[in-house]
């Protein structure tokens, strides 16, 4: 047994994509982050108030709305890979959902972290209990739960079978978080398509603040790549540990 | 010009932190990786020395 169950333990952090694909994402990843750096920082015209004043906390946005996409990503991710792991029974897809809700969690409390430095300076004040901020933060404690709960239980199939029909029934918070602002009076602003009247209403954006979005949105999406796939990998190489454990004891 | 400087530290602060903690992780489960294979090669070296 011995040889094969280590190279097979050996082969479990480095199989799927190879080394130099891991590599390039990486280096996409940073190049993409010092890109949005630059962008939100340099590239962005500076948004003024009605006074004319310039806006300097409104830059905080481009990170914010990266951190609001990785998040996103991590939990429409988590979804799939629950939602195929019911259906395969395959652990790999429940690494997956539990990799993507890891560093899905860490950019939501980014999010709620930038959006409070956001709100001092604009709201004057640092927390309310407005619809869209309640929302995100039950999202985000929704999700740190999953990761304590599942790592309460000891059998192995038990902890995939619970975590993906926890992580099920937790993206419900989702759509409830994006539609907070449009369903119920908030006065956090609506980013994209605002139908509600009573919302802050769309913002109109300049031709430099769309594309630094646009950085904003592809940078996280490399970050979050990146860092999923390294979890996803440490995953695959701790049950690989674990099963040449029993194996020998 | 704070909150901008506050908001960009703790958003590179937390992936800071998540990329240490993630390398040091990778550390650890390598270390009991090597150590499960010596454990594997000790026991080997047992059987042959009770078969010779």
């Amino acid at each position: 047994m011995s040889t094969t169950s280590l190279r097979r333990a050996r082969s479990a952090g480095t199989s799927g994509l190879g080394h130099i694909g891991l590599l390039v994402l990486n280096i996409g990843a940073v190049i993409g982050m010092a890109g949005l750096m630059w962008a939100s920082l340099l590239y962005a015209l500076p948004a003024s108030n009605l006074a004319g004043d310039e806006q300097t906390a409104q830059r905080i946005f481009y990170i914010h709305m990266g951190c609001n996409f990785g998040a996103l990503a991590g939990f429409l991710v988590s979804l799939v890979g629950s939602v195929i792991y019911l259906v395969k029974r395959d652990l790999d897809w429940d690494r997956a959902a539990q990799a993507a809700i890891e560093v899905g969690t860490l950019f939501g409390i980014g999010t709620i972290l930038t959006g409070i430095f956001w709100a001092k300076p604009t709201w004057n004040t640092y927390w309310t209990w407005d619809p869209r901020l309640t929302t995100s933060t039950i999202t985000v404690l929704i999700y740190i739960a999953y990761l304590l709960f599942r790592n309460g239980i000891d059998t192995r199939q038990t902890r995939a079978r619970f975590g993906s029909i926890y992580a099920l029934f937790a993206f419900a918070s989702v759509p409830l978080t994006y539609y907070s602002a449009r369903w119920f009076r908030s006065i956090h602003p609506v980013v994209f398509g605002s139908d509600n009247p009573d919302a802050e209403g769309g913002f109109n954006i300049g031709v430099t603040m769309t594309h630094t979005l646009w950085i904003a949105v592809i940078a996280f999406s490399l970050l979050f790549s990146m860092l999923m796939l390294q979890r996803w990998r440490q995953l695959r190489l701790e049950d690989r540990i674990f099963e040449l454990r029993e194996e020998i004891e | 010009m704070f909150f901008l400087a506050a908001a960009m530290i703790v958003v590179w602060l937390g992936i800071t932190l998540y990329v240490l903690y993630l390398s040091n992780h990778q550390r650890n489960l390598e270390q009991e990786l090597a150590a499960l294979e010596e454990l594997i090669a000790e026991r080997k070296d047992e059987r042959k020395g009770e078969l010779t």
